[in-house]
């Protein structure tokens, strides 16, 4: 352990499965009371972390602390200490919501089982299903109940793997809502997304997972910063200005869209550069009919990520 | 203490599916009992000739074998609930709790013995009806009913290491055939002397055999028989494997 703040701390996990090496070296620590995302396509490795974290899978080497306890030899206190969402609704369907609850309640030692459910179901709206089996839910419901058991006996931290996957558009806000008051109650959120607008949108951490590597890690901001930063959008009148303004800053990178009369180049993000840039379009008298500074988005780090390790390979 | 605790809680469970599907016990027990009313008044006639001299009606010489036949189908029902659950990621739910496996699988083998008993009981009820006269005391009942759930706890802990190994729920189920074919390679409907040589040494020393003889003499002739140490060793050897390797299978399988 770093300190007392790191709720996970991950150094040089290993995982390999049928010689195929899943996970190559992961290691990163996740703040209390922060939300972590770690964002990776199918097949990167995440739900492989989410699982030995969990203390479901043993890691072949490396070291994983969860709130202050080895998963590999203190799962039992690991258990006591979290609790997780997985891809999939996790409920009974043959009981009743109410006495999901109540078996989650009971099995984490509750004082009041019933109390405890009654509150979950009316924070969850689910009070007026309370009673009916969970088989005849709509997957908003079941989705929902599945995040209640969760928070039964107030775990410190909270594992929700893919948690909007399969979603619709309404259902994915009020996930989000979710778990922003998780963090914001001083609960760990670690979550797993393909979703870049997911991880940009809560996460104070994300770290990018791929091909079982931690290729970049920092906040939304600090992996945007690896874009160069100086992109500027310029649009012209004409097709004619376009091309000639596009000859003209040969050295700036250009990349033209025709359809949309858009010029895009890059700059070391100086004021000098950019009025000397402007001020060669202004002699040529090539007019701009619009200007813009590009802000970087996530969408763009983790392409340029993915595609720089793809040519180093 | 808690482990305990943990179990009633998931053998709650278990039941409330198991009474919900009240289905399940009637199909559990109707088949044993169309058999057994299939031999008695069908087949009985030819094979229970046999018996008419002697001082054991038919009827009473299948009633074992007839509640055999209803545990070991009975049982495969602990085998798809178990893999049910898997398939469903709700295993994955508890075994990331502090709950220790033997209450998670434990629960699933408490509601299977008493669902199984259960079914034995409408069987049993049955039989009577059809004209089942057993020599027991209180004491042979005691025996009988001690042999019958240990017998149904070996078979239930067999069943959930097969819901633990099958791919399917479908699967998880089918092997209670196996365990079928020993009740009929038993003497548990036809004595073993009209079998050929290689079946009938087959037959005299495998489990199911000294399991429903200890059951028939206890029942039949009020005695315990010569076979009830073979068959609480068999019972209490296959309970030991069986949950040794299902509590191990369970450690290792991810979700």
């Amino acid at each position: 352990m770093n300190n007392d703040k790191a709720a996970i701390t991950v150094r040089n996990l290993k995982k390999v499965f049928k010689k195929v090496e899943v996970l190559r070296g992961v290691s990163f620590d996740v703040q209390k009371g922060t939300i972590f995302a770690l964002l990776g396509a199918n097949g990167a490795g995440k739900t492989t972390t989410i699982n030995i974290l969990t203390t479901l899978l043993n890691g072949d080497d490396g070291q994983a602390i969860v709130n202050g306890f080895d998963v590999a030899k203190q799962a039992d206190k690991v258990r006591r200490s979290i609790s997780l969402t997985g891809q999939f609704a996790a409920v009974d369907d043959i009981l009743t919501a109410r006495e999901n609850l109540v078996l989650i309640g009971e099995l984490r030692h509750v004082t009041h089982p019933g109390d405890t459910a009654k509150e979950l179901l009316k924070k969850f709206d689910l009070t007026d299903a309370a009673d009916r089996r969970v088989g005849t839910f709509s997957g908003g419901m079941r989705r929902r109940l599945d995040i209640a058991m969760s928070l039964i006996g107030n775990p410190s931290i909270i594992f929700f793997d893919e948690p909007t996957t399969g979603l619709d558009p309404q259902s994915r806000n009020a996930m989000w809502e979710t778990l922003k008051s998780l963090a914001k109650s001083g609960t760990t959120v670690f979550l797993t997304t393909q979703y870049l607008e997911e991880a940009d949108q809560l996460a104070d951490k994300i770290a990018i997972l791929k091909q079982g590597k931690i290729v970049a890690q920092g906040t939304a901001n600090e992996l945007k910063a690896i874009l160069p930063h100086g992109q500027i959008e310029l649009r012209f009148h004409s097709q004619a200005h376009l091309t000639a303004a596009e000859a003209l800053l040969k050295e700036y990178a250009p990349v033209l869209n025709a359809e949309l009369s858009l010029l895009t180049v890059t700059t070391d993000g100086t004021v000098a550069q950019l009025s000397a840039l402007l001020g060669r379009l202004e002699a040529k008298k090539i007019e701009v009919a619009e200007f813009a500074q590009k802000a970087p988005t996530l969408d763009d780090v983790f392409l340029k990520i993915v595609n720089e390790k793809e040519e180093t390979k | 203490m808690q482990a305990l605790q943990d179990t009633w809680v998931m053998a709650k469970r278990s039941l409330r599916h198991t009474i919900r599907s009240m289905d399940t016990i009637i199909t559990v027990a109707a088949t044993p009992i169309a058999m057994m009313l299939l031999f008695v008044y069908v087949f009985g006639g030819s094979i229970g000739g046999m018996f008419d001299s002697g001082p054991v009606k038919y009827i009473d010489f299948i009633v074992p074998g007839v509640v055999a036949m209803c545990v070991v189908s009975g049982i495969a029902y602990a085998a798809v609930r178990l893999n049910m659950d898997l398939q469903k990621g709700i295993i994955g739910r508890f075994k990331t709790m502090p709950v220790a496996p033997s209450s998670i699988l434990g629960g699933h083998a408490l509601s299977s013995v008493v669902s199984n008993l259960f079914s034995v009981l409408i069987v049993i009820l049955v039989a009577l009806l059809a004209g089942f006269r057993p020599h027991a005391g209180v004491v042979e009942w005691l025996l009988f009913g001690g042999i019958l759930t240990l017998f149904t706890l070996a078979t239930t802990w067999m069943a959930i290491m097969f819901g633990l190994l099958a791919k399917t729920v479908e699967g998880a189920g089918s092997f209670s055939y196996l365990l079928l074919l020993l009740v009929f390679i038993s003497p548990a409907f036809t004595p073993v002397e009209g079998m050929n040589s290689v079946v009938r040494a087959f037959a005299e020393n495998q489990p199911m055999t000294s399991i429903v003889e200890t059951m028939r003499s206890l029942l039949t002739s009020g005695a315990a028989g010569n076979s009830i140490m073979a068959a609480i060793l068999w019972c209490v050897g296959l309970l030991a494997v069986s949950y040794f390797l299902a509590v191990r299978i369970y450690k290792k399988r991810t979700i």
